[in-house]
């Protein structure tokens, strides 16, 4: 799982997602309340703050020597269903952004679509119900558990890689940005397919009448083949229609650097896979495509100038001297008022 | 289990911190929500070879902490831990941009300088959501939520999440402890039992959940949430919010450090 930082985003990408996952949270609303199950929301609340502890358990990766970590987005379709699952990870995430910096207030619509939606709205009822749709089996569960984290977590992988694209912070080609995500993604979705599968069949053993609550409370109904098929191409032409657009708009966008890559955390969890990514990454990135690179730095070098107005020594030497002169007087000024409010605090004690 | 620990700590610490009763913790919820979208906004909208341009944003946290009264060093953990996420991504950009910059005279590669501007960037604007909720708290904040017209379930179901995610921490970093005993130099749960140990603190949390229902039914629970009084926006508030907000405008249309800078540099 990949979360968004706020450094990495645009106002403008962040300013979109946020409206985006404001309609989909407001949907899910209206939903929940038609249902008019107010018994729900303790359960969300309780099972919100369940998913936050379970993300910190290490389950260790058998033959490999590394733990991976849930998600647990799934695991909230699965159980409260898409709208109560998605408003439960949307306020996981709002709470990560705000206690720990993890994501952050304005990616704060870009994580809740790459975590939540795709996980509750595509996965949840186009995959997982379908593997389950003439009912529970153990193997039904595994393999629909397995077959919507993979996709799940390569759709959010992939969004991760367009927002940053469209932010345009980074320096990574789009090919490499792809190349690096959408692997290290099928490692942690193979991770997240196996803990939710792991979870689900242990409640459904034990309370089988959680699960069929769940599944029974679902708007979505029996859902053909075919309409799977639709949804999916649809999504492909406004994928595709959305990449075309901006690769037109930016002629040479493909190469347009990638600043704010995404996720953070979730890169951490197969080390190994990570590692040899990278190593294979930076050979990929310093041996070929010199003259390719050289030629592009050309093309832009006018824009750049343009990006960076203090490249000339005058200005640039201004810049550092002031630059010290700020921070100086930004901590002096903490320092004094810091000083001050202490000697209050003894002459009023 | 030691992230357990540090999650627990840093929330009870911020829910601590918020309690203080300083001139900022005294400012309207909304105030310092809207202060903190606009600041982070600010300083995202800079593009990514700006590194000076970003220097007088420091202001903002620093004034935070000094007025808050905030302890410095347990905050500035809290950011560190954060920071090599960051730097995993960012310093991929030396690695795909080469090409040199001229800078004070010194030639750099502008890798490193989209590196240093995320790196900055990034502290700033982590810091600033932490400070949100050290100089609010989760109370008060939910307030303001409510006051943006998000709806009452969504806000409700953030404070729940809230309130038990020190209670299902503790419940599950016992469950860990009693595991890792029995399963001495075991690095995280063999596969064996994933479903049965988290599906059982599952199904403990759906019979807890059953038993909140109950117990918020008898205190006469009815979908509503009671946050206390709320204070109506007064004119301080306003004015924290304009002059924090032309502050920040001016530092982004204005290059301030390299303003003064000139202005030194011109008089030696």
């Amino acid at each position: 799982m990949m979360h968004m930082a706020d450094a990495l985003i645009s106002p403008a990408v962040g300013g979109t997602m946020l409206a985006t996952t404001a309609g989909v949270a407001a949907y899910s609303i209206k939903k929940l309340q038609n249902e008019l199950d107010e018994k729900k929301i303790p359960l969300m609340g309780v099972m919100g703050a369940f998913v936050f502890a379970a993300q910190m358990i290490n389950f260790s990766i058998p033959g490999t020597g590394s733990s991976g970590h849930l998600g647990g987005g799934m695991l909230l379709a699965i159980l409260l269903g898409p709208y109560a699952g998605f408003l439960t990870m949307a306020s996981i995430l709002l709470i990560q952004a705000l206690f720990f910096g993890d994501g952050g207030l304005l990616a704060f619509g870009c994580n809740v679509f790459n975590l939540g939606f795709y996980t509750c709205f595509i996965a949840y009822p186009f995959i997982y119900k379908w593997f389950t749709r003439k009912g529970i089996t153990s193997k039904r569960i595994f393999a629909g558990s397995m077959a919507s984290a993979l996709v799940a977590l390569q759709l959010g992988a992939f969004s991760v890689v367009l927002e940053t694209l469209l932010s345009g912070k980074t320096e990574l080609p789009f090919e490499k940005f792809v190349l690096l995500m959408q692997p290290i993604h099928l490692a942690i979705g193979i991770v997240e397919g196996l803990v939710t599968a792991a979870i689900i069949t242990f409640v459904w053993r034990a309370r089988p009448d959680i699960l069929e609550k769940a599944a029974n409370e679902e708007a979505f109904g029996n859902i053909s083949m075919k309409k799977v098929l639709t949804a999916l191409s649809i999504a492909v032409v406004v994928v595709g229609g959305l990449f075309s657009w901006f690769a037109s708009a930016n002629p040479d966008g493909l190469e347009w650097s990638i600043e704010k890559t995404a996720g953070t955390a979730e890169l951490e969890a197969p080390d190994g896979i990570h590692e040899t990514l990278s190593e294979i990454q930076s050979k990929t990135a310093l041996l070929p495509d010199y003259d390719f690179k050289a030629s592009e730095n050309e093309k832009t070098a006018g824009q750049a100038e343009n990006a960076w107005p203090a490249v000339n020594a005058g200005t640039s030497v201004s810049g550092i001297v002031g630059g010290a002169l700020t921070l100086a007087l930004a901590v002096f000024t903490g320092w004094v008022i810091m000083l001050i409010k202490r000697r209050k605090i003894k002459t009023t004690a | 289990m030691s992230n357990m620990i540090n999650s627990l700590s840093n929330m009870r610490l911020l829910d601590d911190l918020a309690r203080k009763e300083t001139f900022i913790h005294r400012i309207h919820p909304l105030i310092k929500l809207l202060t903190t979208v606009v600041y982070l906004t600010v300083v995202v909208s800079f593009e990514r070879y700006e590194i000076i341009g970003l220097l007088p944003f420091i202001f903002y946290p620093i004034l935070i902490f000094a007025f808050a009264e905030l302890p410095v060093a347990p905050i500035l953990k809290m950011i560190l831990l954060i920071e090599p996420f960051i730097i995993g991504i960012g310093i991929l950009n030396p690695l795909f941009d080469h090409s040199k910059v001229l800078f004070g005279g010194i030639a750099i590669s502008k890798g490193w300088v989209t590196f240093l501007s995320i790196l900055i960037k990034c502290s700033l604007t982590v810091t600033a959501s932490i400070l949100l909720i050290a100089t609010t708290g989760m109370d008060r904040f939910a307030v303001a939520l409510r006051m943006l017209k998000i709806p009452k379930i969504f806000v409700l179901q953030i404070l729940l999440t809230y309130r038990y995610i020190s209670v299902l921490i503790e419940e599950v970093s016992r469950m860990i402890r009693a595991y890792s005993l029995r399963a001495p130099g075991q690095k995280g749960l063999k596969w064996s039992a994933w479903g049965s140990f988290a599906g059982q603190i599952l199904l403990r949390t759906f019979e807890r959940a059953e038993r909140v229902y109950q117990a918020m039914n008898l205190r006469g629970f009815t979908g509503e949430y009671y946050t206390g009084d709320i204070a109506k926006l007064s004119f301080k508030d306003l004015a924290y919010f304009a002059a924090w907000s032309l502050f920040f405008i001016i530092a982004r249309i204005y290059n301030i450090p390299v303003l003064i800078g000139s202005l030194f540099t011109g008089v030696i």
